[in-house]
Order: C-alpha cells, then sequence, then structure tokens
C-alpha cells in the first residue's frame, strides 16, 4: 500500500509514542535487574539504571547461596507442577462427563457447579474449613483448595462437547468404556486446550501468595512469593539470611531477589504469550 | 431401551437420548433412573470426585456463613457458637466507625480504576490497530503484554525500588524538573493516583487483545467505501471503527461496574501501609486485617457476606442490562 505524506507522518507519530510506551514497559525491569548486578555504590545512586556501569554478582551470590530462597523456590515448583497436572486431571474428569448429552441428571450436576461461581464463602468462613480439615501448615493446602477452575472447566467441555460423536460410538462398539475414550481418544485430541488451560494454572500457581500467607506458618514451606513479600514489601528480616554486610546493599539483594522470582516467568512469557492470547479469546466467546 | 446391565455398547443414537419420561408409576421412574446410572457408571465413577470437591472447598465455606448471624466462640465451633441475629450488621451501618469510610474507598478507587483504567486499553488498541509495520506491532504488543504476567508482589518490589523519596528513578526525574520529591506510597493525597496509574502500567497492554480481535473482525470494504467517500482517517475512526467496538465495549465496561466492589485487593494489600489506611483501606483489605489479624470472625464474615451479596445482585443486573441491549447475555 502505498502511503500519502501525511500519512507517512502519522505512522511515524504513532511509532515514536507506542515505542516510548515500549521504553516505560520494560525501564523497571531494567533498572531493577542493574541495580541487582550493580556496585554497592552504584546501586545506591538515584538516577537512571539502564545497565550496570561495573558488575558485581555479590547481591546474586547472596540470593543464590541461600537456603531459604531455593527452598522457598522448589516448594513454588512443586506446587506449580503438580498442581497444574491435578487440576488438569480433575478438570478434564468433570468436564468430560458433563458435556455428554446423555448422562443422567446433567443438568443438575451442571447447575450445582455452576452456582459456586456466584456464591462463595468468603475469606474467614473459608479459612476456618481449611483450618478444620487440617490443611494448615501443609503444602497440600497449596494444591488441593484451587484444584478446579470452574471457569476453565466450563471452557474444556464446551471444548469437549464439539468433538464429533462418532469417534466415541466407535470406541465403545469396539468395547472401550468412558474413561478409555476419556484418555485416549478425547484428552489427545484437546491438546490445544489442555496446553492453554494448563499455562493459565501454571502462571497462577507461579504468583499466588495469598494461600501461602493464610494458611502456611511453617516457614520452611513458604513460597518464593510471600518470602519476598516478607522481605521486600513488609521488610521483614529472614532468620534464615545472613544480615547484609557492610560493603553491600540491602537494595541490591532484594533487587536481585525481585529479579529472581520474576526470571522464570520474564523467560518463557515472550514463546508463551500466544496461547494466552487465544485462551483470552475463548473465555471471551463464551465461558 | 437397554434391560440389561451389561455395558451400553451405544447403538447408533441410543445412548445420547435424554433421559425418557416414563409414563408408569414412580418405582419405573426410579428403576429407569437406576438403569441409566448403571449405564453410565463410568462417566459417572469420574464426575463424582470432582463434585465431592465442590462439595468440600466451594460449598462448605458456606456453612460458614451462618458465622455472620453468630457470635463465634472457637471453643463452641460454627454450630455451637449463639445466634445473635443481625447484631453485627447494625453495627456495621450504625455504630463502625471504620466502615462507611471503608465503603467510600471501596468505591472510589473502584471508579477511578473504571473511568481512567477502562479507557486506557481502548486507545492503545485503536493505536495498534493503525500501524501499518507488522513486525514492529507484533514486537510492540508482546512488550505491553509483559507486566501482566508478573504477581503484584514483584510489580510492588519495583514499584517501592523506583518510588523511592530519597534514591528513586521517579523522584530524580522530578528533581530534575524542580519539583519537590514525592512519597508517592506514603501520603494520602498520592496514593489513590499511584494505585491507578500502576494498574494501568500493568494491564494496558493485555486489555487491548479483546479489542484487537473486535477491530480484526471488522469488514474491510467498510473502510474502502469511506476512503471513496472522502472519509479521513479520524473520520473513519469516528463513524466506523468505534461503532464496531460498541458491543464489545458495553460489555465490558457493565461486567467491569457489576464488580465494583472489588478494588483490586492483590494490588492495594501489597502497596499500602497505616499512613495511608484513611484513603486505601478497602472492604477485602479490612476483612482481611481485622478478621484475621485481631480475631473479629463474626464481624468481618458479615462484612464478606455483605459484599458478596451485593456484589451478586450487581452482576446479576449487569447480566439483564446486556440481554436487554440484545447481546448474548454471559449465563
Amino acid at each position: 500500500m502505498r502511503l500519502t505524506k501525511g500519512e507517512k507522518i502519522f505512522q511515524w507519530f504513532l511509532i515514536v509514542i507506542i515505542t516510548m510506551l515500549c521504553i516505560v514497559m520494560v525501564y523497571p525491569f531494567l533498572h531493577v535487574l542493574s541495580i541487582s548486578l550493580s556496585t554497592p555504590a552504584e546501586a545506591l545512586r538515584p538516577g537512571i539504571h539502564l545497565y550496570p556501569k561495573e558488575i558485581s554478582l555479590f547481591a546474586w551470590e547472596r540470593v543464590l547461596s541461600t537456603d531459604s530462597i531455593w527452598r522457598a523456590f522448589g516448594i513454588t515448583v512443586f506446587r506449580t507442577v503438580v498442581g497444574t497436572l491435578l487440576s488438569l486431571v480433575f478438570m478434564s474428569m468433570a468436564a468430560y462427563p458433563l458435556s455428554r448429552k446423555y448422562l443422567p441428571h446433567r443438568g443438575y450436576y451442571t447447575t450445582f457447579i455452576i452456582i459456586t461461581m456466584f456464591f462463595g464463602g468468603g475469606l474467614i468462613p473459608t479459612y476456618l474449613l481449611i483450618k478444620s480439615l487440617g490443611l494448615i501448615n501443609s503444602v497440600w493446602v497449596y494444591i488441593i483448595p484451587g484444584l478446579v477452575s470452574t471457569f476453565s472447566m466450563l471452557i474444556l467441555r464446551n471444548f469437549f462437547m464439539g468433538i464429533p460423536m462418532e469417534l466415541e460410538d466407535s470406541a465403545k462398539i469396539d468395547g472401550a468404556n468412558d474413561i478409555r475414550i476419556l484418555v485416549q481418544i478425547i484428552v489427545p485430541l484437546s491438546a490445544p486446550v489442555l496446553a492453554t488451560l494448563a499455562l493459565w494454572a501454571a502462571v497462577a500457581h507461579w504468583n499466588n501468595w495469598f494461600d501461602a500467607m493464610l494458611y502456611m506458618q511453617d516457614k520452611t514451606k513458604i513460597t518464593l512469593q510471600l518470602l519476598l513479600r516478607r522481605l521486600v514489601i513488609a521488610n521483614m528480616g529472614d532468620p534464615m539470611m545472613p544480615v547484609p554486610t557492610e560493603e553491600e546493599d540491602p537494595a541490591m539483594v532484594k533487587a536481585a531477589i525481585i529479579m529472581f522470582t520474576a526470571l522464570p516467568i520474564l523467560v518463557v512469557y515472550p514463546f508463551l504469550q500466544r496461547f494466552f492470547v487465544k485462551g483470552v479469546m475463548v473465555g471471551s466467546l463464551k465461558g | 431401551m437397554n434391560t440389561t446391565n451389561a455395558p451400553d455398547i451405544g447403538g447408533i443414537g441410543s445412548p445420547h437420548k435424554k433421559l425418557k419420561k416414563s409414563s408408569g408409576t414412580w418405582i419405573d421412574n426410579v428403576k429407569q433412573i437406576g438403569r441409566d446410572y448403571v449405564k453410565n457408571r463410568y462417566l459417572l465413577l469420574l464426575l463424582f470426585p470432582v463434585l465431592i470437591w465442590y462439595g468440600i472447598f466451594a460449598y462448605g465455606p458456606m456453612y460458614g456463613v451462618q458465622l455472620a448471624f453468630k457470635d463465634f466462640y472457637i471453643k463452641e465451633g460454627i454450630w455451637g457458637s449463639p445466634w445473635v441475629g443481625l447484631k453485627h450488621f447494625e453495627y456495621l451501618f450504625t455504630a463502625s466507625p471504620q466502615f462507611p469510610q471503608i465503603m467510600k474507598n471501596t468505591i472510589i478507587i473502584s471508579f477511578y480504576q473504571i473511568i481512567f483504567g477502562f479507557p486506557a486499553p481502548i486507545i492503545l488498541a485503536l493505536l495498534f490497530n493503525e500501524i501499518r509495520f507488522t513486525f514492529f506491532k507484533k514486537v510492540a504488543q508482546t512488550i505491553s503484554y509483559l507486566p501482566h504476567f508478573l504477581s503484584w508482589i514483584v510489580i510492588g518490589g519495583i514499584l517501592i525500588t523506583l518510588l523511592s523519596p530519597s534514591t528513586g528513578v521517579v523522584n530524580y526525574i522530578l528533581e530534575i524538573f524542580g519539583f519537590d520529591p514525592v512519597y508517592f506510597l506514603g501520603t494520602e493525597k498520592y496514593f489513590r493516583f499511584t494505585l491507578i496509574t500502576s494498574a494501568i502500567w500493568k494491564e494496558i497492554g493485555w486489555g487491548t487483545i479483546i479489542f484487537l480481535a473486535a477491530l480484526s473482525s471488522i469488514d474491510s470494504q467498510m473502510y474502502e467505501a469511506a476512503v471513496i467517500d472522502g472519509a479521513n482517517r479520524w473520520k473513519q475512526t469516528i463513524y466506523i471503527t468505534l461503532p464496531a467496538l460498541m458491543p464489545v465495549i458495553a460489555i465490558l465496561l457493565i461486567l467491569r461496574v457489576g464488580n465494583v466492589l472489588d478494588a483490586g485487593f492483590d494490588q492495594i494489600f501489597n502497596l499500602y501501609s497505616p499512613a495511608v489506611y484513611g484513603v486505601a483501606d478497602i472492604l477485602d483489605t479490612y476483612v482481611y486485617r481485622i478478621g484475621l489479624q485481631e480475631f473479629q470472625f463474626s464481624l468481618t464474615t458479615a462484612v464478606g457476606l455483605f459484599k458478596n451479596v451485593v456484589g451478586f445482585m450487581l452482576v446479576l443486573t449487569a447480566n439483564f442490562i446486556i440481554k436487554k441491549m440484545g447481546q448474548e447475555g454471559l449465563y
């Protein structure tokens, strides 16, 4: 398409504005990253930090040699991997029967589940329930109460409904039962949707901190996000973390912990964001 | 009809029929249902564990809602604690020194988020839509999604670094232009501004997706016709693009207004401090602090119930309005 002169000016104007926006989006991360890699004197200097002028790995060594951080990292990886897998299993287990029109009392079961999207007990009753179930201070508190997302489950159900019945009928003639049909036919056909839902669940697990704050008093089992909150936002010292020595600045160590927590997502998201974008579309078309 | 209990091998059509309305006695009905359950036992075997999970983790907390009408004593448990009627609600609406302020904060913050935060992604989507350089556009979009994927704890940590009155870069820039340093997170005057701005920064890129999808579905012939009629870019935007976006905008706006009592717990909880409670404390943060840190379980259950009931009515109203507008409702 040939652009007129006015169009060209408009295009350049857009590019300038959008570039400025991108700088505003990226700069905060560069700033914190470069502080975490700077020497203490440089880290304390007010002003713009785009890259570390003198590189010092002090803060990162401190962070990467702290046991409590690795333990929290391990717990977070555990909840992300196991939580996501179990979520997918559970959501498929509900979505498949609910997608079959011949399931007896299908309408009642669907209503039973959808009602929970509108009503909830609220924070305090939920806390008392978790407490009475003995889940306080157990790592399973990260996984079991959030096992099923009704919204994701309904998206999955709608996808299952679109799979042609003939596949299922022929498997039944061959003598397969519903569980085998789900595992061997339906799930492989639904891989793209399952991947999208898995990514949603995984990011939610990685970023979740509230359940750890509510239910986890055992400091050895807290998640990375909560540890970050304690160290950086609530400014509580961590007894397991050595006191900063004089030549290092706590701001550098804090910056390194922030980047350590954000890094897995920062590294992965450019490659996976298109799945998320697709997910938004699926969700908006009608859950 | 299958009279045996053998697994149904699915003669074409037969398993897909709905439950037949039997014309016989209720005993026949029960027998029929029993047969259907046996026939579909594997499906039900898959479904029931999840239903039990819902029974415990979604319906279980609803049982505890009765605390809103009771005085909770840990020794007595939820069931044994004495009923007190509407005492807690009366206290909230007539005597509580904090509740009116908290309601006010919740609604004010939410409305600011809507007034400034809602149009922002629409404008950005329109800008993205005008860019002709596809590669640049893709890269810029990807970059703009970035903050969406991080938790408010990470973002909070970054904001604390950037906004620090002594070493923060924002105050450094303000000083270059001759302004006094501002404590963005610690003064009541600036706190809400900081909330709204940071929320826009985090979600503006992600928010464009749904509008860009709507934009891409506009028939390009409309623009071609408009160009022939002599409409310039601006006129095309006003008369073609915005009207095409209207249904999406209306639905999202109504839904957002339906959630007006959610002012953003994650964000506020990770950014506020006692110095700004006066302008920042919302329903959710109040419930957490007073409930779980000061152990006023009954009072805060009442606050939670109030929030749920009002929120539910607002969402229903929103859905009703959407349907009235001729759009497909959400539920």
